[in-house]
């Protein structure tokens, strides 16, 4: 930036002061909220017991790392984000290539498949849940029943696949969003010339589609890997965590200590655990991301 | 740009000219925060007549029930003093009473009628004999069956029916094929969803959650015994999915016909009763809660009451509004206007002697028996907390989350009773621990 401005200004301006402000906010936004939830995190905090608050050192940390829900949490957590984001990534690049083609409604064919992402997750969590899923009034189970199979108890059987179908339906549309306008950067003479090569649509997609859309992929996997290790709308609406503990990831354990258990500082330790998992996850997949952008060099 | 300038300016103080100006709103003004059921959403429709009355300004907050509990608790265990009148239920009352959250509500006059208050209820609000909410409506449990499908079947359902009866009753009545099934019962995980059934349930095999030293009682055979029974009989004769099936999801599926049974709390009686929103308006009837092995009854007791924050700066107003919301006039005036299916019942005597109620709600007397029969102590030995559907202490709420998840992992087949009622037990140990009795 400052490369070609080789002239010293006339006029000597100390700029810090004018970055006062912003640095101010985001001190406020940041720096305090997070101080607050390590001190939290050390205290004996109860909202229901007040005037009890005391000094616990490690004593949240080691309570939340020695307990079972925690372990599990954490599993599922990873779980969720691996699986979600293996199934948004191929049905996305497969919608992507369809949409790509030229057929008659293809634009509103486009429109349907985005539309998914515009509804509010604690709505489509309700529709999943209460019209399609339901084993009694559910159109799924309409359709199995009709056909002579019993019903199968979704959130019952499998609740942690319940919530992967949801999050992956209403995530597929946004690698859609960013998958589809890269395939349409892809110059149509490199594909022309490579199918002149008698390249079939195998090797097209191989050797040209699938390199050409790594980048975007890269992205659309950052993206949704923040929101997924945060997820909560879909959790609390179709299963409430369970049964048990088999659909609870970390930041529907920490609103259970937090907000059914008034538990202010084992929630704020497991704050300050999802936090660390965050950047660790996060280190691997920008290592992994960084060295696909590298190899296209 | 000098003329944009002044134009600025210009605009800017007509604005504050108007603001000053402007007739403002002198109405003293009330916050409430409130439930979203049936009888809070008619007493904001109806407290236009309070405004006019009194000439106070109401603002409604109007919150499901868990995200209420959650956001008050955070509000009154704070200090901070965003509403006047809350909406709070037994359990609250007596704990935040305790801690001098709450304003007395012994003053609202002689012709409160603070007799016709039904004693369990009054007790159920207070902390040592001062009353800290006043009782809005109260519900107790009993068992809703069909008489047509009874009837079919040649069954008759006994006053006082016992848990082995409807197990087989549930056995016989249990018709997939149809959608209709035997019993339904709460699996939605949760202290105030399948919790509050099973502890009725345990109470009534002889069980309870802790002893007089704050012990917890999970691993009892009177536990293993209840749950047992719970996760047999719904799992082989309720409906699919029940472990997603609270309250409302249970009361839907009886107003759609898809159960023979259901024992759950009486206030779901009205609506079942009522052809615009049931399948079943003719064909429900009622019978008191299952017994097993206690005899001192199942003991299921909640009311909703409204109660004043000591944060709050307008305690007077806020008691009267309290007043007109929860008196005799108030009763009177829904069942003339709506219909006397539609009042808040079970808080007062009175209630169950207005001749026009007790012929719209057949069930009325029952609930009457329900509520006072419940009993807001525990059952058996005397300890010192609340015992019914809940347990009157701090920690409840997160045990009984726990052990509700528990539990629901059993009702799904990924645990086995045994082991879910182990770790519900080291959960409550847990909670509990370094915690001894006042």
């Amino acid at each position: 930036m400052t490369g070609e401005v080789a002239v010293k200004p006339s006029r000597h301006l100390h700029s810090k002061p004018l970055l006062a402000p912003s640095v101010g906010a985001l001190f406020l936004w940041m720096v305090v909220p997070l101080a607050m939830t390590l001190w939290f995190s050390a205290e004996h905090y109860n909202l229901l017991s007040p005037g009890k608050t005391a000094f616990a050192g490690w004593e949240n940390y080691r309570d939340l790392l020695t307990h079972r829900a925690l372990w599990v949490a954490m599993g599922n957590t990873l779980f969720l984000v691996g699986l979600v984001l293996a199934i948004t990534l191929i049905l996305g690049t497969f919608f992507s290539l369809l949409l790509n083609q030229d057929f008659p409604g293809r634009n509103v064919c486009r429109l349907l498949v985005i539309a998914p992402f515009f509804v509010m997750p604690t709505v489509s969590a309700l529709i999943w849940k209460n019209m399609l899923m339901n084993p009694v009034f559910g159109l799924f189970a309409w359709i199995t029943r009709s056909l002579g199979f019993g019903t199968i108890e979704f959130f019952s059987s499998m609740p942690m696949l319940s919530i992967v179908v949801i999050v992956g339906w209403e995530w597929t549309p946004f690698a859609v969003l960013i998958l589809l306008p890269a395939l349409h950067s892809l110059n149509p003479e490199q594909m022309e010339a490579a199918r002149l090569d008698g390249a079939g649509p195998i090797a097209l997609f191989r050797y040209i589609e699938l390199p050409h859309l790594l980048r975007p992929m890269a992205v659309v996997a950052m993206i949704e890997m923040i929101f997924f290790l945060s997820l909560f709308a879909e959790i609390y609406v179709a299963t409430g965590g369970g049964p048990g503990l088999a659909s609870t990831n970390l930041a529907y354990l920490i609103f259970r200590d937090a907000l059914l258990g008034f538990d202010v500082g084992r929630a704020s330790a497991g704050g300050v655990v999802a936090i660390i998992l965050a950047n660790i996850v996060s280190f691997f997949l920008m290592r992994v991301v960084g060295r696909n952008l590298e190899d296209l060099r | 740009m000098n003329r944009i300038w002044k134009g600025l300016v210009l605009l800017a103080s007509a604005a504050l000219v108007a603001w000053i100006l402007y007739p403002a709103d002198r109405r003293p003004e009330l916050t409430i925060a409130t439930v979203n059921n049936a009888d809070m959403i008619l007493m904001q429709q109806l407290s236009s007549e309070f405004e006019k009355q009194s000439g106070v300004k109401l603002n409604w907050v109007v919150l499901g029930e868990n995200v209420l509990r959650q956001r008050l608790t955070i509000d009154i265990s704070t200090g901070s003093s965003t509403f006047d009148v809350i909406t709070i239920g037994s359990y609250e009352a007596p704990l935040w009473g305790e801690r001098g959250w709450l304003v007395p509500l012994d003053d609202l006059g002689a012709d409160y009628g603070y007799d016709d208050i039904f004693d369990v209820v009054r007790q159920g609000f207070s902390y040592q004999d001062r009353m800290y909410a006043a009782p809005f409506y109260a519900e107790s449990a009993f068992t809703y069956y069909r008489t047509d499908l009874f009837g079919k079947a040649g069954l008759k359902m006994p006053v006082q029916p016992s848990y082995e009866q409807i197990r087989q009753f549930a056995q016989k009545l249990h018709d997939p094929e149809h959608n209709v099934y035997g019993i339904c019962l709460r699996g939605e995980p949760g202290w105030g969803q399948n919790i509050a059934f099973i502890s009725t349930l345990v109470h009534a095999f002889g069980g309870r959650w802790m002893d007089a030293g704050l012990k917890p009682q999970i691993t009892t055979p009177a536990w293993a015994e209840a749950v047992g029974f719970y996760v047999d009989v719904l799992s082989k004769y309720g409906p699919p999915g029940a472990t997603t099936d609270g309250y409302n999801e249970n009361r839907a599926l009886f107003a759609n016909g898809n159960c023979a049974m259901w024992v759950d709390a009486t206030s779901a009686a009205g609506s079942l009763l009522d052809p615009s929103q049931s399948r079943v308006a003719n064909t429900t009837s009622f019978a008191k809660a299952p017994i097993a092995k206690a005899s001192n009854g199942p003991g299921w007791a909640w009311s909703w009451g409204l109660a004043i924050p000591t944060s709050s700066k307008r305690a007077e107003i806020a008691k009267q509004f309290i007043k007109w919301a929860t008196s005799r006039q108030y009763i009177a005036t829904v069942g003339e206007r709506f219909g006397w299916l539609r009042i808040p019942p079970g808080s007062r005597k009175s209630t169950y002697e207005i001749p026009a109620y007790l012929q719209a709600a057949p069930f009325a007397p029952l609930v009457r028996e329900a509520i006072l029969n419940a009993g807001y102590t525990k059952p058996g030995e005397s300890v010192p907390f609340v015992e019914v559907q809940y347990v009157g202490i701090p920690e409840f709420q997160a045990i009984g989350a726990e052990v509700g998840q528990e539990i629901s992992a059993a009702l799904a087949g990924h645990a086995t009773v045994q082991q879910a009622l182990a770790l519900g037990q080291a959960e409550a140990e847990h909670s509990l621990e370094g915690r001894s009795v006042k």
